[in-house]
């Protein structure tokens, strides 16, 4: 496999120079930034081509003195070196015409600066937080509020060239997306739960990061109806390359009709933390969980990470009869000081029910122990 | 191998046993030496060395990102490597490589016998040594090493970091001291120990750049050790300047973290300028074109580069007056740093120019340079460094200035100076495959990056998404390439000191003016037992007179 990409490759590095529209051949590569969706993004394509083509300018011109003196004033074409060394007029001419062309880039750079960072009158306020490594999405008008983690799908694709091959959005996909209306002025509020992060999308426009502790803010006026995939772009940890955005934007009625589908989904999750569920039910829920939560760091088979991160066999918390209240209180509470999240504030009580019993039971841990959603919120 | 290292050692310096005490025989002399020319070449092979083992690290780096999904290692590996390549590379390689330069250099280019702190000479770089060891041992420990980026955020760096993140701020504190000791050295020498005869106008381009970085690194370091001081007590003593829970705030951090950080990206820049500014006119066989703006344009942009930090977190959510700010004073740096490049331009101008070795890396990094000066630029505008901010676009920019703009300039001095050190000639047709193996195979290297980071593929991540394979695959394949030539220069520079051809003539290059050129070749152990005349001076003065 890899043979055949490499030689793909190379086929078409050394193709790409003679096509004769280079547009259609970069295309496939990605090039360039994105003229995006929202007029932020676009001011921004703008800026930066002026700036890509004022720089393209200075260089033609420096190389292009610097090439002539070498072709034509060499020792070996009998050039005789002359013996200027000052001019102060020509020092301040190359002082003075940088600087205004500096000037004249700074104009339009101010304008867009000041219009992106206007966060004022908004339709809607999204609040995004990070965590290592997902994201967190609460619609503060709505009540609205879940995670999104990078997609099972992705995540199979890892270290499986197959899989991987197969998704065209490898490592670009989520299991819940953020959902948002077209035409609509959106407000984001960027904040951590633990680490730095940093929240990408390059057709919006929009890269802010999200500070444990404070608040940043942000907005976007998407005028398109799509998908649009980003990154977190602030080194979060391990797991930094693996925290994938995904926004998609629906028209104003379809983001009406999701946001009821929402609710309901909400009252449904609530009203399954109030009845005793089979232990055939918490595996498969806990199993789910734990690949979406635990899995980063406590590993898939259970193992962990020496040193790092503790393992799931056979650890004493996980196994031992007398510790299942501490287990349970690590799930809710977390470890301070530790990358050990409290997930009480990110799980409801069914799904911290499936994930404790699962750890107990999977992973060759086989205790038998049940714990129900009923135990969990009189844990909280 | 006819010859042995000891029978070199004796034939450079027994031409000049009549009138020095040669250096202390065995291995006691690189302990105990207070010679600034051994002290010089310690720091060069020690940065060599970490040259090696950082660029051991790009290489798992390279390899890892040769194509999706990962192969090799695991993410906090990693992470590890990412954040020990460019820690290495900067405290290890960059900065020594520098400061051995200045050590062997200056004394004989401003016409004094020695540093004027010989003894500190000698401590300053044998700390270096166990910095980098300690540095290097936490790799080993239990949770492995620094996984935060070279750049060590907190929270990052402080809750979330492995234990030996303590051996890690102790490593910081050690290299400090040692860059401190060195600066004070090298301003006490240019001060105290230029010949009377040199005013401070008539000092060399390298003496001067050095002579400013001196004062930027006394400057700098004291802000990057109040930092990881803070950190040791914020993650061992409960205080909390960087947690928001104890009332501390992370972003303090990297305003702190980078009121060093900026200084220290023209103190891995200012040196280079010198260097090639001491090349360009010996080739060019015509004065350095605007020696007193070049003066002035450095000492603007030390001062100016204590005064734009906050371009490195244009997104930390900074108010829209203080990104103002920081754009208009970091695309003024352009203006000093554009009228230095238009200098050297003008210098080949209408010169008489041949393209030996050195002369090639200059004029090398004086291309390679500017382009990463240009996209230095774009990325000093704010609405724009949105989408470039975190990015590849990034890693292009800085590698650019960084690799092929500092390390091909230390490249550069010691092809020129080397002839002179040693008192043989590198085989020059080696050298000459060497340099467009390397400007060919860096441009392989980083120029795909560009596209990375506009494409969009953030920093620091060990797997991406499958429309980054091509470029990653070009840039690797580039990477690896660049990698190998290294074992080339080693192999030049040790065939050179061992079997190349002798040089006696002490200009050993044509044209080449500056006092370092009056000296017998080799260089004697001691350099300037008798002051050099002014009138001696003003002769060999690079930037007046005839050439």
């Amino acid at each position: 496999m890899l043979n055949n990409r490499f030689f793909a490759t190379l086929l078409k590095i050394l193709i790409l120079p003679l096509l004769a529209v280079p547009g259609m051949a970069f295309a496939e590569y990605g090039l360039n930034l994105p003229e995006g969706v929202t007029p932020i993004s676009r001011d921004i394509y703008g800026l930066h081509m002026t700036i890509f083509w004022v720089c393209v300018g200075i260089a033609v011109i420096v190389f292009g003195v610097m090439i002539y003196s070498m072709i034509y004033h060499r020792k070996s074409k009998g050039a005789v070196a002359a013996n200027f060394h000052e001019s102060t007029t020509v020092e301040l001419i190359w002082t003075l015409v940088p600087l205004a062309i500096l000037i004249a880039i700074a104009v339009p750079a101010t304008k867009v600066l000041i219009d992106l960072e206007n966060t004022e009158k908004a339709d809607m306020t999204v609040k995004i937080t990070g965590y290592q490594w997902k994201w967190q999405y609460e619609y503060l008008d709505e009540k609205i509020s879940f995670f999104s983690n990078l997609a099972q799908e992705s995540r199979d694709g890892i270290k499986n060239e197959a899989v991987r091959n197969a998704n065209e959005n490898y490592l670009l996909d989520v299991d819940n997306r953020l959902v948002l209306p077209v035409n609509t002025r959106v407000r984001f509020l960027m904040t951590s739960n633990d680490v730095i992060h940093s929240w990408w999308v390059r057709e919006l426009g929009v890269k802010q990061d999200a500070n444990p502790g404070f608040i940043n803010d942000s907005w976007a006026y998407i005028e398109k109806e799509g998908v649009y995939r980003g990154k977190c772009a602030e080194l979060c940890g391990k797991d930094h390359g693996f925290m994938p955005v995904v926004v998609e934007v629906k028209s104003k009625e379809d983001y009406a009709k999701w946001v009821e589908d929402q609710k309901a989904q909400m009252a449904a999750a609530a009203a399954a933390g109030d009845r005793e569920w089979t232990m055939d039910e918490l595996m498969v829920k806990g199993q789910e969980v734990y690949s979406a939560n635990c899995a980063a760091c406590h590993g898939t088979t259970g193992a962990g990470v020496p040193g790092a991160f503790p393992a799931m066999t056979g650890s004493p918390m996980v196994v031992e009869p007398d510790q299942l209240q501490a287990h349970i209180d690590i799930v809710i509470n977390g470890k301070a000081g530790t990358a050990m999240q409290a997930f009480g504030k990110q799980l409801s009580d069914s799904d911290i029910a499936a994930v404790v019993t699962f750890e107990r039971n999977g992973f060759g841990n086989n205790t038998g122990d049940i714990v129900q959603p009923a135990t969990i919120k009189s844990a909280r | 191998m006819a010859t042995t290292t000891t029978d070199i050692e004796a034939d450079i310096h027994h031409a000049h046993d009549d009138h020095d005490h040669g250096p202390e025989p065995g291995l006691m002399r690189w302990v105990k030496t207070t010679n600034h020319k051994d002290i010089g070449y310690l720091y060069m092979w020690f940065a060599f060395a970490m040259l090696l083992i950082g660029g051991a690290m790009a290489m798992v780096i390279r390899a890892e990102l040769f194509t999706p999904g990962l192969q090799f290692v695991e993410p906090q590996f990693f992470n590890q490597m990412t954040t020990m390549h460019g820690l290495i590379m900067v405290f290890g390689a960059i900065m020594p490589a520098f400061v051995g330069l200045a050590n062997i250099q200056i004394p004989t280019m401003v016409g004094a016998p020695d540093m004027a702190l010989p003894r500190m000479n000698n401590w300053s770089f044998w700390i270096l040594p166990f910095a980098g060891a300690m540095l290097l041992s936490t790799m080993f420990m239990e949770g492995g090493g620094p996984a935060f980026g070279w750049t060590f955020y907190a929270p990052l760096s402080t809750t979330f970091a492995p234990d030996s993140t303590d051996f890690f701020i102790f490593a910081i504190h050690m290299l400090g001291f040692s860059s401190i000791m060195g600066a004070i050295n090298i301003i006490a020498t240019v001060m105290n120990m230029r010949a009377s005869g040199m005013k401070l106008m008539d000092m060399p381009l390298f003496v001067w750049t050095w002579f400013i970085t001196a004062f930027l690194l006394i400057a700098a370091m004291p802000v990057l050790a109040g930092a990881v001081t803070m950190m040791l007590t914020d993650r061992n003593f409960g205080t909390s300047f960087f947690d928001a829970a104890g009332g501390g705030d992370p972003v303090m951090f990297q305003h702190i973290f980078w009121f060093f950080g900026h200084p220290e990206v023209y103190i891995m820049i200012l040196p280079a300028f010198g260097i090639v500014s001491q090349i360009i006119p010996t080739f060019a066989r015509k004065p350095l074109f605007g020696y007193s703006s070049m003066v002035y344009a450095t000492a603007s942009i030390a001062i100016l580069s204590f005064v734009v930090w906050a371009h490195h977190m244009f997104l930390t959510g900074m108010p829209v007056a203080g990104q103002m700010y920081f754009m208009y004073a970091t695309i003024l740096i352009s203006v000093p740093t554009g009228v230095k490049v238009f200098n050297w331009v003008t210098t080949m101008w209408k010169g008489s120019m041949t393209f030996e070795i050195p002369m090639m890396w200059a004029i090398a990094f004086v291309i390679l340079f500017t382009v990463g000066g240009l996209s230095g630029l774009m990325l000093g505008i704010v609405p724009a460094d949105i989408q470039y901010h975190d990015t590849y676009f990034v890693v292009a920019h800085f590698h650019y200035v960084l690799v092929s703009g500092a390390l091909f300039s230390i490249i550069a001095g010691v092809y020129y100076w080397l002839p002179k050190w040693c008192g043989r000639m590198f085989n020059e047709k080696l050298a000459k495959i060497h340099f467009w193996w390397a400007v060919i195979s860096v441009n392989v290297l980083f120029f795909p990056m560009h596209f990375l980071g506009l494409a969009g593929m953030p920093r620091r991540i060990p797997d991406y998404s499958l429309q980054f394979a091509d470029f990653n695959l070009i840039a690797s394949l580039g990477g690896f390439a660049f990698g190998l030539s290294f074992l080339l220069l080693a192999y030049i520079v040790v065939d050179c000191i061992r079997n190349g051809k002798r040089v006696e003539e002490p200009r050993v290059w044509e044209s080449a003016k500056g006092l370092e050129w009056t000296l017998p070749t080799p260089a004697p152990y001691h350099t300037f037992n008798d002051e050099p005349s002014r009138e001696l001076i003003l002769k060999e003065s690079s930037h007046t007179g005839v050439h």
